[in-house]
């Protein structure tokens, strides 16, 4: 089975990379682009069964920093 | 008076801090991060500025669980002391020993030079050596020290005096201007500033030399 993890910044984090997108995005001639948050997305290949609060384990232990991103699981 | 310099691999000041800790008169070894303890006897673990596992994931989160980080965690659990000096404040953040995170600079870039910084507190071990609101210049290089914490827990390090240092001029947008903050016991220091690249005339600065020879000085035997 395969799982899909979303990590993204938490609401109210300001997000210095995704600003940088927005203004060049701006730059390119884009207008109305209000916001951009940029986070990261991780497959993980798994044996079949995995318990979805092992995955969630996963993330709390590593795959997110809790203090300042948030994540979700796709099981996939 | 013996410290432990953890090494990983993409550590790049480890030998740097170790000159530093030498220099104030302390026995140094260094430590492989597949080590699963510390040397007999290590007082004080400084882990090194770098980028641990090319920084791979989140700055520090590789190296926050390598065998060695769960030694140092229970080193710190039963008092001892730590210095985490750029990557080294980001694993100690990463292991949670120290609260907050370190993100991007708000300016996105890399910033590679000399800050001034305000001393918050000279009631730590590390800072007894300045007096506080004392202005030093010490080297800074990274790409993500803008340190970030909820609100209550800036309240509460501000409260308990918990902050070490304050950039004078905030170069790269962490909350209330902070550059270092101490661990409740106030014997974990984490900083973004290079204290151990500014501790020999021949650099041109020696601001960081106070706080190696305030940590060997308290540690010294009676």
């Amino acid at each position: 089975m395969k799982a899909r993890v979303h990590v993204m910044l938490k609401d109210g984090v300001l997000d210095p990379q995704g600003e940088a997108v927005r203004h060049a995005l701006g730059a390119l001639g884009f207008d109305g682009v209000n916001g951009v948050r940029q986070g990261k997305v991780i497959e993980l290949d798994l044996a079949e069964g995995t318990d979805e609060a092992r995955i969630g384990e996963m993330c709390e232990k590593l795959l997110a920093n809790t203090v300042i991103e948030s994540y979700r699981v796709e099981i996939v | 008076m013996k410290a432990a310099v953890i090494v990983f691999p993409g550590s790049n000041c480890d030998r740097d801090l170790a000159v530093a800790f030498r220099e104030a008169g302390m026995e140094v070894s260094m430590v492989w991060h597949k080590e699963t303890g510390l040397p007999a006897g290590t007082d004080i673990v400084g882990i090194p500025g770098g980028f641990s596992f090319g920084d791979y994931l989140r700055c520090g989160a590789i190296a926050a669980r390598s065998p060695i980080c769960r030694a140092v965690v229970a080193h710190t659990e039963r008092g001892g002391y730590a210095l985490g000096i750029c990557n080294g404040f980001q694993v100690l953040s990463e292991t949670g020993v120290l609260p907050g995170a370190l993100m991007r600079n708000a300016g996105i870039r890399f910033i590679c030079r000399t800050e001034a910084l305000r001393v918050a507190t000279a009631d730590s071990d590390f800072t007894a050596g300045y007096e506080a609101g004392q202005e030093v210049r010490i080297p800074i290089a990274h790409h993500d020290g803008n340190y970030t914490a909820d609100a209550e827990t800036l309240a509460r390090l501000a409260g308990e005096d918990r902050v070490a240092f304050r950039y004078a001029d905030n170069p790269n947008g962490s909350a209330d201007d902070i550059a270092g903050v101490l661990s409740a016991n106030r014997r974990v220091l984490g900083m973004m500033p290079h204290p151990e690249r500014a501790c020999d005339a021949a650099l041109g600065n020696t601001d960081g030399a106070a706080m190696f020879r305030a940590l060997a000085g308290v540690m010294a035997p009676a």
